[in-house]
């Protein structure tokens, strides 16, 4: 799919460039957005150290653990797939928590933390699996409780009532964020989308997951 | 009734992460877990993280800044004025709408203007602001998450993004007419 989407960009970006006569912009950005992806991700590097450090520790002491536990009648519904306490259910539910507080400097390490464990019980490393697309709706919806940034924007403006817009825009990105989740939950079972037959999957993904299944059962 | 839910979530925003990094280490050496041991090790992860995420973060930001550079966002939003129009839509907010998939920046830049313009206050502004929120930016959530464990076969997360992003935006023009009409 994205595939298709980034050649769409591509291809349309610098034939309508071409008949607006703007293709010095088109190029230009190109450029400058190279450079600015590298920014971004260089910029992680010392929150993401950070981020990982504490949950290192709170996975060692357990809470992680604990965490996964408390939420696990809500977890085990949305990703069946993983195991009630792996360390991924914990570190999901912290991302969802920061993100929904709208503590982005953290919603983004714990989100790469909880990718990376889910990735652990991947069979297939370069195709994404039903748990992390559910999870990925979860974040591009993305309830928001205080949308912090545009209130600033609009006290600056001068807006005499800023925060009218939290109760429209906690409606507006709860709709979204249920779409997502049940749009991710329904598409997996399309033919296009849906996984290839598990071959050699079994052996890796099920060595991870079988102690605690076997406890569940 | 706005601001006092405002406050209350301000102050759990502020207090959630002191007390995180309170207690976990606390908690964790009551545990008997070498704290400071433990922190460098998962730390040094962080690096190689990022610096995954760089390729996948490269590909999407370049085409995207290409798109916004050369002007198809202003020819689209004009092609699809009439069909906006008959669900009350109004035209003006178009390119909000089409670029928040797309960009989180970008999309603050024309949702300031459209306040700019129309006052923060006014249906557009309100509507504007709405959208803002309303959703992520779904290709760099996309390119980063998947990027960070180098996943190039996406599957389905494009399109249940996008759909979501859709329903955002439309439960927002909803909820605008009826608390604010217009």
């Amino acid at each position: 799919m994205l595939n298709y989407v980034w050649l769409f960009l591509m291809v349309v970006a610098l034939v309508v460039g071409a008949i607006n006569g703007r293709l010095q912009e088109v190029t230009e950005a190109a450029f400058k957005y190279a450079g600015v992806a590298v920014d971004i991700a260089i910029g992680l590097i010392g929150i993401m150290a950070m981020w990982l450090g504490i949950m290192r520790i709170a996975e060692k002491a357990g809470m992680v653990r604990l965490l996964a536990r408390a939420i696990r009648p809500i977890t085990t519904r949305l990703f069946p797939d993983v195991p009630p306490e792996h360390p991924a259910m914990g570190a999901m539910i912290l991302n969802i928590a920061a993100n929904w507080l709208g503590l982005s400097n953290a919603a983004t390490p714990l989100g790469l933390k909880a990718m990376e464990e889910l990735q652990k019980l991947n069979p297939r490393k370069d195709t994404a699996t039903d748990a992390m697309v559910v999870f990925l709706g979860l974040n591009t919806g993305s309830i928001t409780l205080i949308p912090a940034t545009i209130l600033a924007v609009r006290v600056q403006l001068g807006s005499t009532a800023p925060w009218e817009i939290i109760g429209t825009t906690i409606f507006a990105s709860t709709c979204a964020t249920i779409t997502a989740v049940t749009m991710a939950k329904l598409m997996q079972r399309w033919p296009m989308f849906r996984l290839p037959p598990a071959e050699e999957a079994s052996e890796e993904g099920s060595t991870l997951d079988k102690p605690e299944k076997t406890q569940e059962e | 009734m706005g601001e006092i839910f405002r406050n209350v979530i301000q102050t759990v925003s502020i207090w959630a992460i002191p007390v995180l990094l309170f207690f976990i280490p606390v908690l964790a050496f009551v545990k008997k877990v070498k704290v400071y041991e433990e922190f460098v090790e998962g730390a040094k992860e962080g690096f190689q993280v990022a610096v995954t995420i760089i390729p996948y973060l490269v590909a999407i930001l370049v085409a995207i800044g290409m798109f916004r550079a050369s002007g198809a966002m202003d020819a689209f939003a004009r092609f699809i004025a009439p069909v906006t129009d008959l669900i009350g839509f109004p035209a003006e907010a178009i390119p909000a709408a089409l670029m928040r998939p797309l960009s989180g920046s970008g999309t603050l830049g024309i949702v300031t203007e459209l306040m700019k313009t129309h006052g923060p206050d006014s249906f557009i502004g309100r509507f504007a602001s709405t959208i803002y929120g309303s959703t992520e930016t779904t290709f760099y959530v996309l390119a980063v998450y998947f990027g960070a464990v180098n996943i190039k076969k996406t599957r389905h997360a494009v399109p249940a993004g996008l759909i979501a992003d859709f329903v955002g935006i439309m439960a927002a023009l909803f909820i605008c007419k009826v608390v604010f009409g217009g």
